[in-house]
């Protein structure tokens, strides 16, 4: 990959203000309402301007932005299948790359956004994210999180968390807890196997300018890049609407979801609690947990307990065991 | 004995009917509109001590009933138009290796992603040629919720019998629609298995066709050794390019359909005395054709009727029979014109044809079948 191509060079956000007023993702769409990978959209978007290709592998963020003949995206906008946004961004990539060297365009390399939903990235469209990241084609792809395929009716998929009710996973007599497994660490997938790769980061849309900036730090970064959002779904993981942003911060408060980054090998970490709150308190939250009994609950403690003290995630403070109750 | 009256969409029916074939392993991808079958199956399959697995895609889910066909399990994958297209390469080397396994195919408008709530009949002749190279293909195309579940029987049946994949072909109305059904009892429908070896395992030849033309199956495992290859292969399984031992091969696997066509062609032919159109129609598209004659009837229009529940391999003499009576076949079909080919083949040139055909993602109407009806007549 010729590196002589100039990429963007985005500013920090130093706060909410700061924020561009601009809108690239404009109303005109059906998602449910409080929607949470909607509202990543909004925020990714605003990170990334209008000099900006994005790529849309098949998922919700596709299906419900694009109904009644318009879509709220003001920037060139793509629907590529399920199984291959990586891959279509490595073409578009490689193609700008020809052009510029060539002297047949002028401009820098405009972003190249893959927005993929959790099935697009690391189930069915790993094989192509995994592709492009070792290839180093000089695009960011965002993993927009919200743990199960959504738009064909809320089905596990390998970031739905131990313990969900899906219609794939269903709780019954023969299996009480729905869904058995744990799930796949996506950042660690890409850290771990792609030597190309410089920077990887995690967000919440609950924390929207620290996530702008991982977007943004993303895209300036030349060579491939990785950003994983946690979106909560309200229809999927069954809490209130108006909760989205709650739900996000609990997941957070309580390590089912930790924000960090990874540049050249080195993890720093954001919004760490001085003291985690028990899973329990997020998990009750949610409907698609009803069903889990204390014993399943203090399984899900500590597997969290586990990540947290993993190699590589240094915990500020010391983490509760699993609780009794 | 009476059977289980019930109120089942069509994706319940198939699920149910595989259920009752004796299948006791699904792998599958979520995908509108065939979605259901896995749910139902996510459901049941672990009460009666079955496998239920989510992959993590149409390929994978294809691979992993070739797995669990293998071991001896009955399995089936459900999907739609993209994910058909991303099981072809797993359908042909079940061709080749002959391992039985049931496809399930909700049609949707394609291509590409299409509609994906839309119903349509595209997928005919994908279902003959989706996958490369000369290759046997089943493909069975139910009307109605009930024949949906009897269709998913027979499909089973005939995979097994014949060591070879069978593709149910039904789309989004039939899918989606709900009937009263009755499930019969244990026992009233016949089910079949796959031959088995009878020789010791050290007598054990994978393809050997001494017995008949269907080599009887080992499970994988069982102590019977197996070599499974997606090359061309002899008697022992293992690879070879010997012309003088693919060439039997090749022509043995499309012999295990065409030497089997009572066993596996089904069909419907309403007579009407003195008629001189003639409709082919199958799936959905069926029952607007019923209608339509049934209309054209009350105008004074006799119309003889040829429903196909087989569509591959396609029979050809039901329609050569319509075809030496009628003087006007007329073919509705949600495509531009896939089936109508196949029965102008068959025919060749002893009756004029016309198609109806629609690809909006709506049905075909009886009133657009019965203006065809009476422009023609």
């Amino acid at each position: 990959m010729a590196k002589a191509v100039e990429t963007q060079n985005l500013e920090m956000a130093k706060s909410a203000r700061r924020v561009p007023q601009e809108e690239w993702y404009l109303p005109g769409h059906r998602t449910c309402q409080g929607c949470g990978p909607a509202l990543t959209y909004k925020l990714v978007s605003k990170a990334t301007g209008g000099d900006s290709i994005f790529l849309g592998p098949t998922g919700c963020m596709y299906v419900a932005n694009t109904s009644y003949l318009c879509s709220p995206w003001a920037y060139p906008w793509m629907h590529t299948q399920i199984t291959n946004a990586g891959a279509v961004a490595s073409g578009i990539e490689a193609a700008y790359q020809v052009l510029i060297r060539k002297g047949k365009y002028k401009g820098k390399l405009p972003n190249i956004v893959c927005m993929a939903g959790d099935g697009g990235s690391i189930d069915i469209g790993l094989q192509a994210m995994s592709g492009m990241m070792y290839r180093g084609h000089d695009a960011l792809f965002i993993m927009y999180d919200n743990e199960s395929y959504a738009n064909t009716g809320i089905q596990t998929s390998p970031a739905t968390p131990y313990g969900a009710n899906t219609t794939f996973t269903p709780p019954g007599k023969a299996i009480p807890e729905g869904k058995v497994l744990f799930p796949k660490d996506a950042c660690q997938l890409v850290i771990g196997g792609h030597p190309a790769v410089h920077y990887v980061a995690t967000a919440s849309l609950a924390y929207p300018v620290d996530l702008i900036n991982k977007v943004r730090k993303a895209l300036n970064y030349k060579g491939p890049t990785f950003v994983h959002i946690h979106s909560p779904c309200p229809k999927g993981w069954l809490f209130d609407a108006k909760k989205t942003v709650e739900v996000a911060k609990l997941a957070i408060e309580t390590g089912m979801w930790v924000n960090y980054e990874w540049e050249n090998g080195e993890y720093t970490y954001q919004h760490t609690p001085k003291e985690y709150k028990p899973v329990a308190g997020y998990m009750k939250g949610q409907q698609r947990f009803a069903h889990l009994t204390d014993a399943h609950i203090a399984k899900m403690q500590a597997f969290i307990d586990a990540k947290l003290k993993a190699p590589g995630i240094p915990v500020a403070l010391p983490v509760q065991g699993p609780r009794e109750s | 004995m009476s059977g289980k009256d019930v109120f089942y969409q069509g994706n319940e029916a198939c699920a149910e009917g595989a259920l009752y074939a004796g299948c006791r392993f699904f792998a599958g991808y979520p995908i509108t509109p065939s979605t259901e079958v896995a749910e139902f199956l996510a459901r049941r399959l672990p009460t009666v001590g079955g496998a239920f697995i989510q992959m993590e895609d149409e390929i994978a889910a294809m691979a992993a009933i070739i797995g669990a066909s293998l071991v001896g399990k009955k399995s089936l994958t459900s999907t739609s138009g993209p994910g058909f297209s991303l099981k072809m390469e797993n359908l042909g080397f079940a061709c080749l290796t002959e391992v039985p396994c049931v496809i399930v195919n909700v049609m949707r408008g394609g291509p590409s992603t299409g509609l994906p709530t839309g119903p349509s009949q595209s997928d005919v002749m994908q279902a003959r040629w989706g996958t490369h190279g000369d290759h046997p293909a089943i493909a069975l195309a139910p009307d109605s919720v009930q024949e949906i579940f009897t269709e998913t029987v027979r499909a089973f049946n005939i995979s097994e019998r014949l060591r070879t994949p069978v593709i149910l072909l039904t789309d989004e109305i039939i899918g989606h629609m709900r009937e009263r059904i009755t499930i019969p009892p244990e026992g009233e429908l016949e089910i079949w298995e796959r031959p088995r070896p009878t020789v010791p395992p050290d007598q054990y030849k994978p393809y050997d066709i001494s017995e008949g033309i269907i080599p009887p199956m080992a499970d994988f495992g069982s102590g019977y050794r197996y070599h499974v290859t997606g090359l061309n292969h002899d008697e022992t399984g293992f690879p070879t390019n010997n012309p003088s031992l693919v060439q039997p091969e090749e022509e043995r696997l499309m012999a295990k359909v065409t030497e089997n066509l009572d066993l596996i062609q089904k069909y419907e032919y309403f007579e009407k005395p003195k008629a001189r159109i003639g409709i082919v129609s199958f799936g959905s598209s069926a029952r607007s054709s019923r209608a339509a004659i049934r209309m054209a009837e009350e105008e004074g229009i006799k119309v003889d009727f040829l429903r196909l529940i087989t569509l591959w391999p396609f029979p050809t003499d039901a329609a050569v029979q319509m075809a030496d009576k009628v003087d006007m076949i007329i073919v509705p079909e949600m495509n531009l014109g896939q089936m109508i080919e196949e029965v102008q083949r068959s025919i060749a040139g002893k009756a004029e044809t016309v198609g109806v055909n629609r690809v909006d993602g709506d049905p075909i109407t009886p009133t657009q079948i019965l203006d065809r009806i009476r422009e023609v007549a």
